[in-house]
């Protein structure tokens, strides 16, 4: 499964978001607008002025969502090993040592507890900037722990989604976390505990095709990418141009997919609410 | 149809071809010491060649255009098929066939990805690569064999799942993740079988199982070398390179632990003997229905999600 790539820049570059101009200013990409970042955060990383939503990772989740100080981070030191001996251009273990170093992070995924408006919830989120949020057997596992806590406590889960697909440099391995996630899943959906999955952008492969797309409710932040396959492959395949706004969380949203395309803002109260109808 | 020679497979042929010439000449012609020598050398040459395929010779093995497919197993080691259609929602998808049959006395519900034999047949079956109708068809018919107590049989040849505009738009990504979550809860045995090419969640989609067996010369991963090298080398080129870094051999997977058990091939794989392949998964496949037949339902389920939970490794 790839890793995509759309054309238009500064989306969805795989290099670590650069925090520019240099000091305390943002520009948005979408509308160019310069937007002060106390403004930006306060804005829920959004634009005031076109609402583009800009990437951030678990830790600006954590904190747009969860009440105060409420989270407990479950296997964060989990770190990938190197089960095919992978080497492309660097071996996969310089790799990883890379992006540890480089994003702060131990892998694509941080899990754990917390409270949303009170409500506990077991909570996922990806992160693009660790090897493209690519799912190895570090983000399997840590998911399925993740739902094993929600199983155990009787607990909501929710899975912020961000990702290119499964992770290439663990081969098959990477391909049956795909399987390994829809098992949990699949017990705590037999127990009638919610699972929630929110779809940022990206989301795509086999994230889509597991976890992302298996919500009792699926959300999605406004003009994500979603989908199986990437733009690319597919224009490749079929050799014609896409049509506008294809894979987009609309589109989806249009062909059934979905239940709602939720502003980053609004995110908070959205799961609340939905947890006081199903918790 | 003309015969398709891979590359590392030509000189046998061409010593083969000259044993039969040798052979006809051998009765006016006193050269049975030369026919004799000949043929040593092709036994050897074959004992070798085969010995050490690489990675990527594997992979030109799962793609040859003379492998069984689906039907030919079912025709081959089934009888009473009948062939069933649709997912009762948008069509019938060809790229994955599926229906009741049976295997001597076992009743069966077999379901695999179908490829074509000429240009004409695999636009038919779309090359094997599925649509979603063609999960959900697979799904449908996985819960009706639930439904009557008949275990289920998967057969994995897809070059992946289509990649285009309306298999996007009826949700393939769901149609697999779908797949995956119901057939982690089906209370009936399911054995899958990579009988070609296994690529990624195309692949996978009709993959989830109790036993999971892999033919000899088949491949299953993550992505195919071509692509996986043109990612990560940035070049189509490196597709040998690709193919040995993903360790995407039966071999490999028994060593990960992701298949169960590696069924042998007729010396020069599957596409030399039909028969003889069918007829050995047909035995394998008949063991393996016995015991999983053994186990309840409930601890069916227990040992597939335990089974599929311990894939992976990690360090903590
Ligand atoms: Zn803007």
């Amino acid at each position: 499964m790839a890793w995509f790539k759309r054309a238009k820049k500064n989306i969805m570059d795989d290099t670590p978001r650069k925090d520019l101009p240099e000091g305390l200013w943002e520009k948005c990409p979408e509308c160019e607008e310069i937007i002060h970042k106390r403004q930006l955060e306060a804005n829920c990383w959004t634009c005031i002025k076109c609402s583009h939503h800009f990437r951030i990772g678990s830790e600006e989740y954590i904190s747009v969502l969860l009440d105060k100080d409420s989270f407990r981070e479950m296997d964060k030191k989990m770190r990938s090993a190197d089960p095919l001996d992978f080497t492309d251009s660097k071996p996969y273990p310089a790799r990883i040592k890379d992006s540890i170093k480089k994003s702060g992070l131990f892998d694509a995924v941080r899990t754990g507890t917390g409270k949303i408006n009170g409500h506990p919830v077991a909570l996922a989120c990806m992160d693009f900037k660790f090897i493209g949020g690519s799912m190895g057997s570090v983000v399997g596992e840590k998911i399925s722990r993740l739902v094993d806590k929600g199983i155990k406590d009787k607990i909501p889960v929710i899975i912020i989604s961000q990702s290119g697909g499964a992770r290439m440099m663990e081969g098959v391995l990477s391909l049956m976390q795909m399987a390994k996630t829809s098992t949990r899943l699949a017990k705590l959906s037999s127990l009638n505990i919610p699972y929630i999955s929110i779809m940022t952008d990206p989301t795509t492969g086999g994230i889509t095709a597991s976890y992302a797309m298996l919500g009792d409710i699926n959300l999605a932040e406004p003009g994500a990418l979603i989908g199986f396959a990437g733009p690319r492959v597919i224009k490749q395949t079929i050799g014609r141009d896409l049509p506008p706004g294809f894979q987009t969380a609309e589109f989806i949203l249009e062909h059934g997919f979905l239940d709602k395309v939720v502003h980053r803002k609004e995110l908070r109260d959205t799961l609340s609410k939905l947890l006081d109808f199903m918790s | 149809m003309a015969k398709t020679l891979l590359e590392f497979e030509k000189p046998i042929v061409e010593l083969e071809e000259k044993l039969v010439e040798m052979r006809n000449l051998s009765s006016t012609l006193n050269i049975d010491e030369e026919i004799r020598v000949i043929e040593e050398k092709v036994k050897m040459l074959k004992e070798t060649v085969y010995k050490d395929l690489t990675r990527w010779q594997r992979v030109q093995l799962a793609r040859h255009p003379e492998r069984p497919y689906t039907l030919d197993y079912i025709y081959l080691m089934t009888h009473d098929f009948i062939e069933l259609h649709g997912d009762r929602k948008y069509k019938d998808d060809k790229a994955i066939v599926g229906g009741f049959a049976k295997i001597d006395e076992f009743n069966v519900m077999i379901i695999g990805h179908q490829k074509g034999r000429d240009t004409k047949s695999n636009v038919y079956r779309n090359f094997g690569m599925p649509n979603p109708e063609g999960y959900r068809k697979a799904l449908r018919l996985m819960k009706l064999a639930e439904k009557f107590n008949i275990p289920i049989i998967t057969f994995l040849d897809t070059p992946g799942a289509y990649p285009g505009i309306e298999a996007e738009e009826r949700g393939q990504a769901e149609a697999i993740a779908r797949n995956l979550l119901e057939m982690s809860l089906l209370k009936v045995p399911i054995i899958v079988v990579v009988i070609g090419e296994g690529a990624s969640g195309g692949a996978l989609g009709i993959g989830m199982g109790d036993r999971v067996l892999m033919l000899e010369n088949t491949w299953y991963s993550v992505i195919s070398p071509e692509s996986c090298s043109s990612i990560l080398w940035r070049s189509w080129d490196y597709k040998e390179q690709a193919a040995e870094a993903l360790k995407l051999t039966s071999e490999d997977l028994l060593k990960l632990k992701v298949v169960d058990r590696v069924v042998a091939e007729p010396l020069g794989g599957a596409h030399k003997n039909h028969e003889e392949m069918a007829l050995t998964l047909k035995s394998v496949l008949k063991e393996e229905l016995s015991q999983l037949l053994k186990i309840k339902p409930e601890k069916l389920l227990e040992n597939r999600i335990e089974k599929f939970g311990a894939m992976g490794e990690f360090n903590e």
